[in-house]
């Protein structure tokens, strides 16, 4: 376990070690972010004067190697937009954007597996079918489109809940969230709605092939023929069967929710770091876009690490091999 | 040129226009108002990167700065300079000014305002590590006050633009703001001004929060607020916008997307404000090169000779785009044909210059006439997500160009590529968007032949040069009498236009939309201020 723990973490480091350099170097051939920063009436002492505060002027491996230097600090650099660490910066949009996704998979997680298994077990009734038919729907609608017409349905026409923005919050051990507040829930809604319908989708689908397949093993026969109630062979028997691939996925999902629910938290004004980094990379903010993927990259990490973790609980067979 | 914030992606802006289309027509039938009535709600169109009133010079920064702070001189609605924190100044010599602050004003901390304060914040502006506000005070070699209301500013020569440039200069509390960072105005802990809102919460990304000052200082167009508290909501996704106004979440918005603002207008519940900005659209021609990139002849092989030093094949294109039909159908109505480099309430503005008429025959007459009766090959450059409709603009002006027999190719890339590029000379054609206080300004960054120590041409991306305007514009920063200058301003703007150093397009309009009974004050500097929101 602790050489396996080693392993991922060595991983990680060289991962994240390319990835700035890619970020960098990609970030340095686009152009000086200070031609987009500087006020237009500046003159060219003002521009040189302002690249070299930003230390824009030096040759691009001294630029990285200083900032390697500041990052084995733990200081991922200013950002050039806002004057304040980047790494702050991006842990102040966190706790949002990490609400919206939990949400997001919450919603995913709580109506899909049920919906999917109806849809397993009954395949041919109108219920399964209509199931079916709105997984679909929920797969090829684009969240940007979907996201407008919610907010035309229920704030506009309807008015029950805000077009935008997030609620009031409270600080939960430091944590500012906005979810125990009725008014934050509004908030929350419809955005976490949008997120989520993709991933609802996915789960449907995920849920009923497995079901179906999970159906016609022999375990489920002999569970049957030994007289086991219903409930208990689909709740006990089937279900711990198929999720081993829904977790699989619906881990990869979760981070790609917190890493990119740009659209969504541009349709609905929300202050997460999906819009931060749009902005950012609109200004070539190259600390904060750097930051911001490492901390993308940690948590993928971090969400892998969890995912190995819930198998071996499944699935006894399953372990965390020093060796392998 | 402001910062404006675009999403990154340019097939969902396309996505989103058509599905923008659709929405704003369904929701404008279900649109409901609410609202605290002392209360105003705004959702503005670019990101507010900081309270920092001496950090980065960005509109939506200085749109915050202008509610908290002020500065010893403002300007109107139509750019012109008016009394701010000095009620008068003068020019005691060409290199000395003297400047006489309002009494009685009070910081929101209850403590007066004094000379002292006035020159703390200009320490703090040319001292401020990353400060971008350096500029509008380098050339000031001595400040001293007079008393606790005269201020005495020198400059090493002749120099016109002390009480442009101060505009530029938010005055800060010294006792509050004495070496604080950018941190601390974040926080509120520096965010101590004269202005007409008490600073109250700033939430990045998200919002920034106001409160009335009860004690401010109003006179003549320096209006007090009559909202209790304010609210900016950060909203740069246009449809995102729109549709919080249209639900009621915010009481008024800036930048309406032309395509929705005629419905907008047919709607009994909203009404719009719309003046002429200060933001000029035109193109550079790289005339300083003989052989400039893009340029090759119909087949395809690089031109010997760059047709664009030719003034007539200059000329020829600015006949050959139709202005008014681009105001019309790509605009949808938000632009105005343009004449000059500046806009027609701004500083330097020539009335006698009229906008190019669209002449094809007598286009193609010049070409020919300067050697090319059957045109040549070009790409035109520009931006994506910068101007109102930039991409669609260079795309109907091609097309206008090909009627003329110049084959245009549009490359369009998002300003974050397009601008490091275009100043290092990638680009022959390139469009370019200007807001300037004033014509002589404009020219100093635009036309003049770039040099270094002057601070002169830092725009230039034609590569123009004409020792006449160089002279003129040299001679007007240096008169300190305005009415003298703006003629000399007036004269360099008519010299430059008429070589066609550059091809003017129009200038765009400005549109604000707002719940009735609510009525703006429309501003040619595209500024949303709170305080000039009525009921």
């Amino acid at each position: 376990m602790s050489v396996y723990l080693i392993r991922r973490l060595l991983q990680s480091v060289l991962v994240l070690f390319v990835m700035s350099l890619l970020v960098f170097a990609g970030v340095f051939a686009i152009g000086n972010p200070v031609d987009i920063l500087i006020n237009p009436q500046a003159d060219q002492a003002e521009i040189a004067r302002a690249t070299a505060a930003l230390g824009l002027d030096r040759p691009l491996w001294e630029q990285y190697w200083v900032f390697l230097e500041q990052a084995a600090q733990g200081n991922l650099g200013k950002s050039f937009a806002f004057n304040i660490p980047a790494i702050q910066l991006i842990l102040e949009r966190l706790p949002a954007t990490l609400e919206l996704a939990t949400a997001a998979m919450l919603i995913a997680i709580v109506f899909g597996i049920p919906l999917g298994l109806w849809a397993g077990l009954k395949p041919d009734s109108i219920a399964g079918k209509a199931i079916m038919t709105g997984s679909i729907l929920g797969f090829s609608l684009p969240t940007f489109w979907v996201g407008l017409i919610l907010i035309m349905i229920f704030s506009a026409q309807l008015g029950w809940l805000p077009s935008s923005g997030r609620g009031p919050t409270v600080d939960v051990l430091g944590v500012p969230v906005s979810f125990l507040s009725r008014e934050g829930l509004m908030h929350l809604a419809m955005p976490a709605l949008n997120l989520a319908l993709f991933k609802l989708s996915l789960i449907i689908r995920l849920t009923r092939a497995g079901t179906r397949e999970a159906l016609l093993q022999d375990y489920v026969k002999f569970a049957r023929a030994k007289g086991l109630t219903d409930a208990r062979v689909i709740g006990v028997h089937v279900l711990k069967n198929i999720l081993i691939p829904i977790v699989t996925v619906m881990g990869l999902e979760f981070g790609s929710v917190i890493a990119f629910a740009i659209v969504t938290e541009s349709v609905f004004a929300w202050p997460g770091m999906g819009k931060l980094l749009i902005e950012s990379i609109n200004v070539l903010d190259r600390p904060v876009i750097v930051a911001y993927l490492c901390i993308i990259v940690v948590l993928f990490i971090l969400i892998n690490l969890a995912v190995d973790l819930i198998y071996s609980l499944l699935d006894p067979r399953v372990r965390m091999a020093d060796a392998g | 040129m402001q910062l404006q914030t675009h999403p990154l992606f340019h097939h969902l802006r396309q996505i989103r226009r058509r599905v923008r289309t659709l929405v704003a027509g369904a929701l404008i039938a279900g649109a409901s108002v609410a609202a605290n009535a002392a209360d105003l709600r705004i959702g503005l169109s670019a990101d507010v990167t900081s309270m920092d009133p001496h950090f980065l010079n960005i509109a939506p920064n200085n749109n915050v700065g202008w509610h908290v702070f002020d500065a010893l001189t403002h300007v109107d609605e139509n750019t012109r300079l008016i009394p701010g924190l000095a009620t008068a100044w003068k020019a005691l010599n060409p290199t000395t000014w003297e400047f006489t602050l309002r009494r009685g004003v009070k910081f929101h901390d209850g403590s007066d305002f004094t000379a002292e304060d006035v020159l703390f914040s200009i320490e703090r502006a040319a001292k401020l590590p990353n400060g971008q506000y350096a500029g509008f005070v380098q050339r000031l070699t001595g400040k001293t006050a007079v008393d606790a209301h005269t201020l005495r500013l020198n400059t090493a020569t002749p120099y016109a633009m002390v009480p442009y440039d101060l505009n530029s200069i938010f005055i800060v509390s010294k006792k509050a703001a004495a070496n604080a960072a950018t941190e601390d105005f974040n926080s509120g802990k520096a965010m101590i001004g004269t202005g007409p809102f008490k600073f109250v919460r700033f939430a990045r990304g998200d919002r920034v929060e106001l409160a009335r000052n009860e004690r401010y200082w109003a006179s003549g167009d320096n209006k007090a607020a009559v909202w209790d508290k304010v609210i900016f909501r950060i909203m740069p996704t246009d449809p995102a916008r729109l549709a919080a106004l249209l639900s009621g979440d915010v009481d008024m918005m800036e930048q309406i997307p032309t395509a929705d603002l005629a419905r907008i207008r047919g709607n009994a519940k909203f009404q719009t404000a719309q003046k002429i900005s200060w933001r000029t659209l035109f193109f550079h021609l790289d005339q300083s090169r003989d052989r400039a990139p893009f340029l090759t002849d119909r087949a395809g092989k690089p031109l010997e000779k760059n047709p664009f030093k030719d003034a007539r094949v200059r000329l020829a294109i600015s006949k050959a785009i139709n202005r008014q039909a681009i105001a019309d159908r790509v605009m949808e109505g938000g632009a105005t044909p343009a004449s000059n480099l500046v806009s027609p309430p701004v500083f330097g503005h020539v009335a006698a210059l009229k906008p190019e008429a669209f002449d094809l025959a007598g286009a193609k007459k010049l070409l020919a006439d300067a050697g090319y009766p059957n045109g040549f090959s070009m790409t035109l450059h520009a931006p994506n997500n910068r101007y109102v409709n930039d991409e669609q603009i260079a795309q109907a002006v091609a097309q206008m160009l090909a009627r003329a027999g110049i084959q245009a190719k549009v490359e369009a890339l998002p300003i974050s590529a397009y601008l490091p590029k275009a100043r290092s000379g990638d680009f022959s054609f390139a469009m370019l968007g200007w807001g300037s206080y004033s014509g002589d300004l404009a020219l100093r960054a635009l036309v003049a032949t770039p040099d270094k120590d002057k601070g002169y041409g830092a725009w230039n991306w034609s590569g123009y040069s004409n020792p006449k305007v160089d002279r003129l514009l040299d001679q007007a920063f240096s008169t300190v009498e305005d009415r003298r200058r703006e003629e000399i301003a007036r004269e360099a703007m008519q010299i430059a236009m008429r070589d066609a150093a550059l091809i003017p397009l129009h200038h765009q309009l400005a549109t604000w939309a707002m719940r009735r009974p609510l009525t703006y004050t429309a501003r040619t500097d595209e500024y949303t201020f709170a305080h000039h929101v009525r009921q």
